[in-house]
């Protein structure tokens, strides 16, 4: 007969007691659709198209962002601005503007090429959908809200007020 | 023979079968919740409060899953595996004892379904039925994993079933010796009769019931001894081949036995039903043996969290060369003290 060795029997002891302890210790789960860990500062999540404090967008529809895109996820079709019927400052805007989730990498390229950082990858991450063309984002999704004290495009606003496309920056870096 | 003793018999077999069936699954959420704890995460809690309807969540999947046969199986005792192995899981629970009579509508009816005088020879018996049904399912399916699983859980099952064996014999000696009137120390019933006039048999035999829970860890193919499916060797062992609510029902063994193996721990060596004030509050009996099972379930949670799977040589080398002489000797030397005493 083999006796147990005793030593053994202390290591699953000491094992035992590790998993029993760590019973009570705090479970490491989030309950996720509840709470949610905020993302990273760096995270690239779903893009947003964003506006001015006046609430114009920020979009001039120049479609670096479709030349930059190594997915060709990004599709923009620009417009004429009108004094009448203003939706970013300056000559055009994107009348189209579609991301397909399904192609886009999330490189960020986008943000890099745009010329008035009016595209930004951003920290949402939940993006699913159930049919193909779902995952086609157009511009009324991507578009962030009108900030507080603005007004929704398109605007009315006074001839001349919106010549520049890229408005003087008040601290150029 | 009257007919309200049959009547008796089937209602109190039915209740049994429930019982057998909703512990059955709500020993899945408790393995599910108690292993997450041992992990530091919480665990299934979503369908219902707490997760309490998850087992049902799981039920409804299994069932309208597609059922499938291999090809070269051979068709009937591939269908035939599942219920041969889900069967005695659930008729070992003819013998045990769930508590003392009670009075109801003026009957007076006993807490066990069979007091039959060789109640232990009939757990042995019906417990080695098992492993039947987990050689024809590795056989049947035609593939090699199956095949591989249902050699090893034979020969698992088999080294280990001796140990279990003796580890059995022990509550027969002491129940034999103590100084209690008309015992059948072979009875179920008896024997958690000696131990509610003396002391638990735990504390008799601590040796032997370590052996008893051992020797059932491996007896019911849990973890650390769950060789016979070894995931990740034999991609499930002799279940691989099968699906929908077959697979359901070797998983259901698997469960009813390991609530069956405590069940009989508990009525062996943790006194059964016994526990305060019993003797005048004969409901309390189910109650503490349920307490008592849901503890020796959690050891064999406590187990699959803590330890990894033996090598295969390394169980049959543990079984017999370690477990084997070592129950032998146990009941040697209490057959000896009670000689003595």
């Amino acid at each position: 007969m083999q006796l147990p060795d005793l030593a053994k029997v202390h290591e699953i002891g000491r094992g035992l007691w590790t998993t029993f302890r760590s019973m009570f210790e705090r479970p490491v789960t989030i309950q996720y659709p509840e709470t949610k860990k905020p993302v990273k500062p760096r995270f690239k999540g779903r893009h947003a198209l964003k506006r001015y404090e006046n609430g114009l967008e920020k979009c001039i529809g120049c479609s670096l962002c479709a030349a930059a895109c190594p997915a060709d996820a990004i599709f923009v079709e620009p417009a004429e601005n009108t004094d009448e019927e203003r939706y970013s400052p300056g000559e055009r805007y994107a009348s189209t503007y579609e991301i397909n989730m399904m192609r886009c990498i999330f490189c960020g390229f986008c943000a890099d090429a745009c010329p008035t950082e009016a595209i930004v990858l951003e920290d949402n991450y939940e993006l699913s959908w159930s049919t193909r063309n779902e995952a086609i984002y157009p511009r009324e999704k991507l578009l962030e809200p009108v900030p507080e004290g603005g007004k929704p495009t398109p605007q009315k606003v006074e001839p001349g007020a919106f010549t520049r496309s890229i408005p003087e920056m008040e601290d150029p870096v | 023979m009257d007919i309200a003793l049959i009547i008796e018999w089937l209602i109190k077999s039915v209740v049994l079968l429930l019982i057998g069936l909703t512990g059955f699954a709500y020993t899945t959420l408790y393995e599910r919740r108690a292993l997450a704890r041992i992990q530091t995460r919480i665990g299934p809690n979503r369908a219902g409060p707490e997760g309490i309807l998850q087992p049902v969540a799981d039920g409804i999947k299994l069932i309208f899953k597609e059922e499938l046969i291999p090809d070269q199986a051979d068709k009937i005792l591939f269908v035939l595996a599942p219920v041969i192995t889900v069967l005695p899981a659930l008729i070992i629970w003819a013998v045990i004892p769930w508590g003392d009579t009670v009075m109801i509508l003026g009957r007076e009816v006993s807490l066990v379904l069979a007091d039959i005088n060789v109640g232990i020879l009939y757990l042995m018996a019906v417990a080695s039925i098992a492993v039947y049904g987990i050689v024809i399912a590795g056989w049947s399916s035609n593939s090699k994993y199956p095949l591989l699983g249902g050699l090893r859980s034979t020969a698992q099952m088999i080294s280990y079933e001796l140990s279990l064996g003796l580890a059995f014999v022990v509550p027969i000696l002491i129940a034999g010796a103590v100084n209690v009137a008309d015992i059948d120390p072979m009875s179920l019933v008896d024997i958690v009769r000696a131990q509610r006039e003396t002391w638990w048999f735990v504390f008799y035999q601590p040796l032997g019931f370590a052996i008893l829970m051992i020797a059932g860890l491996a007896e019911v193919n849990r973890a650390p001894f769950d060789m016979p499916e070894a995931e990740q060797e034999l991609v499930g062992g002799y279940h691989t081949e099968y699906s929908g609510m077959k697979f359901a029902l070797f998983f259901m063994a698997e469960y009813i036995k390991m609530i069956a193996v405590s069940a009989i721990g508990a009525t062996l060596f943790l006194g059964g039903y016994d526990g305060p004030f019993v003797g005048r509050f004969p409901w309390l009996g189910p109650l503490y043996l349920l307490i008592k099972i849901a503890i020796l379930l959690f050891w064999m949670i406590w187990m699959r969290g803590t330890l990894p799977r033996f090598r295969y040589d390394r169980l049959m080398a543990f079984g017999w060369k370690i477990l084997l002489p070592l129950a032998i000797v146990n009941v040697f030397l209490t057959a000896v003290v009670i000689v003595l005493l």
